[in-house]
């Protein structure tokens, strides 16, 4: 069809002429602002410090390309051990839902509905605030469990190394996450969780009762049944939701900027504001979530072709 | 009382498991309900002029909350004139409410909107009918929060149903394109959409043109919305089935007549419950405008706790913010609930 490609042509060039109209503008703009374009920046000495900087050596005389990356690896290890979590209670959350006992279905329920209906990061302030205003100061530590302190300096729990020991006004020995990491991470875990939760639910609920009873039926004790039908059958359809709230964790923790976490995006916020380099920096942004959202759904293809019914089309 | 002996057993003690979690749950509630009921309640401030009382009490500070309304809920709107965004906030609130029912679920329910949305505009500027001009960078608040999502929706919605007959187009270029905008969106966070809109695009426009911080950020949120309503949109499309389109086609309809009076009017009712939940998600994701620096509901609650003879009562703040979103989104997650199970879209799905 001729029309067809006309349109298509006009649109091209429409948007070609939008794009030409921008890159000029920004072209004039960033000289008379006298601001070079391009990533020659990062490796200018980057002149802040990083208050967390999860035990690699940095100072304020090192690049903004070494203080990205710090906060690249920051957003990498919050995310990491969320999602680590979130699965954990948020499988808990999910089985409760469905448990005969009605107080705990009704809890999980309860939290479901309320976590979900608050913006996260409501809940990142409310965390907070609970940890650095409302926990007493080291001296008077909270212990949960013995080891294990709570205060307004954070949480310092033992590793098979060593443990934490209250010396001066801090703890030293053991490890300690910071108010502002505990906070993002508990507010990141418990938000999530609830969308698990309910994704965890809906998988098993989708598993027929005629399926179980026929693994019954041809022999296979409980445990079997669990591990060969209910399970596979299950997480065919827990896994692909199950990643996109992966990707939602990891894309949530940007909101670390709010709360002075220095993950990736805060870091790239302090970069553009004393480079002007906002163009590079939003382009770092971008890229990075683009390639970790993307490797999740090659991911998540490769995955759903290993455990597509075989022989049946889809 | 042996119907109740019965239903405990069945519903708390049925097993070992079950008997357990319900102690465990029993001694919880023992141990947490009383000392919070305490703090909230019985050893509660509910009347401080200044923070004194609140200092030297056990409980929560309450009268922050009552002594901070004012600027929680409008910000740094002209105070003898904050009947205006209170109006306004009726006036958005009724129209969600009257967009809910099914019998107004017509084309003159656009009609409705603009109108709403025009008297919104004029309310909230002024400079007419002898209101006095506020300029928006006043804004703030609730309203200012109602405002984002709801304009959101309003330019998101139309945005995302040309974003989803792009991506099912038989035109390559046009796909491709939509694709790519949608996948690229919903790949990268809100926040960098944000920051491309507040410190990129000024950028981008000619020295001399500005738009102001409110409308840019207006700008993301509709962007990011439309990537999102685009993905339910396109679902509803998918789940028409196909002789729909080729009974339209043998009547001989246009590719406009088969779109607006067959596919679309079918399509869209069966997304309005994921339509909803996805109005839920924007509604909460406004908040982010706070690290841009717009006052927003958030904003303007975070900012009461900067005054340092209040700064320690971020608890009672912060669940303050909490009701009041929760008190919005819960209504529309229960109306969204509503429709799934035998509401209006589920008739229409068995007619």
């Amino acid at each position: 069809m001729k029309r067809d490609w006309i349109y298509q042509a006009a649109l091209l060039a429409a948007a070609g002429l939008v794009f030409w109209f921008f890159v000029s503008n920004t072209a004039q703009n960033l000289e008379t602002r006298k601001i070079a374009s391009g990533f020659g920046f990062l490796w200018r000495e980057a002149g802040f410090e990083i208050g967390e900087t999860g035990a690699i050596a940095f100072s304020a005389a090192d690049s903004y390309l070494r203080a990205l990356g710090i906060g690249l690896w920051n957003t990498f290890r919050v995310a990491a051990i969320g999602v680590v979590f979130a699965t954990l209670l948020g499988a808990l959350v999910g089985l409760s839902r469905l448990s005969p006992n009605w107080l705990l279905a009704k809890l999980a329920a309860a939290y479901v509905e309320v976590i979900r209906n608050v913006p996260l990061l409501v809940q990142l302030f409310f965390w907070y605030a609970v940890i650095a205003e409302n926990l007493p100061d080291p001296g008077e530590a909270l212990q949960p469990l013995a080891g294990v302190f709570l205060s307004n300096r954070g949480i310092a729990f033992p590793t098979p190394w060593s443990t934490p020991v209250l010396s001066g006004f801090n703890f030293t020995g053991g490890a300690v996450l910071s108010p502002e990491f505990a906070a993002l991470l508990v507010g990141l875990v418990t938000y999530t969780a609830a969308f698990i939760g309910e994704i965890v639910r809906a998988g098993v609920l989708s598993v027929g009762r005629g399926q179980v009873d026929a693994a019954y039926s041809i022999g296979l004790t409980r445990r079997s049944a669990l591990r060969f039908v209910v399970l596979p059958l299950a997480l065919r359809l827990i896994v692909p939701p199950l990643t996109s709230q992966y990707l939602n964790l990891a894309k949530n923790s940007s909101l670390a900027v709010a709360i002075g976490y220095p993950d990736l995006v805060s870091i790239a916020n302090t970069t553009m504001n004393q480079t002007g380099q906002a163009i590079e920096g939003v382009a770092i942004i971008m890229a990075v979530f683009l390639t970790i959202s993307l490797s999740i759904s090659a991911f998540m293809n490769w995955y759903n072709q290993r455990v597509a019914l075989k022989g049946v089309r889809q | 009382m042996n119907a109740i002996a019965g239903w405990l057993r069945a519903n708390l003690f049925s097993s070992w498991p079950s008997a357990l979690a319900t102690l465990v749950i029993a001694w919880l509630a023992w141990r947490l309900v009383p000392p919070f009921v305490d703090w909230a309640f019985v050893e509660a401030v509910w009347r401080s002029p200044n923070s004194d009382a609140c200092r030297e009490a056990q409980g929560a500070c309450w009268a922050f909350i009552g002594e901070k309304h004012r600027f929680m809920l409008f910000g740094t709107y002209p105070f003898e004139q904050h009947w205006r965004p209170a109006l306004a906030t009726l006036i958005l609130v009724g129209l969600w409410g009257f967009s809910a029912l099914r019998r107004s679920w017509h084309w003159w329910l656009g009609l409705v909107w603009t109108v709403g949305l025009a008297l919104i505009a004029m309310l909230m500027w002024g400079g007419v009918f002898g209101l006095r001009y506020v300029e928006n960078e006043r804004w703030g608040g609730l309203i200012l929060t109602l405002i984002l999502a709801s304009f959101g929706m309003a330019f998101a919605f139309p945005l995302s149903i040309l974003l989803a007959l792009g991506r099912r187009s038989r035109l390559p270029v046009l796909r491709a394109a939509c694709v790519a905008y949608i996948e690229l969106i919903r790949g990268v966070p809100l926040i960098s959409v944000l920051f491309m809109a507040s410190v990129m695009l000024p950028l981008f426009l000619p020295s001399g043109l500005t738009i102001d911080k409110l409308l840019r950020a207006q700008l993301a949120l509709v962007l990011f919305a439309a990537a999102y309503l685009a993905e339910v949109v396109r679902g509803g499309l998918q789940a028409i089935p196909h002789h729909q389109y080729e009974a339209a086609e043998a009547l001989g309809l246009s590719f406009a007549q088969r779109t607006l009076h067959v596919i679309l009017p079918q399509a869209l009712r069966l997304s309005i419950a994921p339509l909803v939940n996805t109005f839920i998600g924007l509604f909460k994701d406004t908040s982010l405008v706070l690290i841009i620096g717009l006052f927003d509901l958030l904003s303007t609650i975070k900012v009461s706790l900067q005054d340092p003879a209040w700064s320690r009562f971020g608890i009672e703040a912060y669940l303050f913010a909490c009701l009041v979103y929760f008190a919005f989104c819960y209504a529309m997650s229960a109306y969204s609930r509503h429709l799934e199970h035998g509401g209006p879209g589920r008739r229409m799905r068995q007619s």
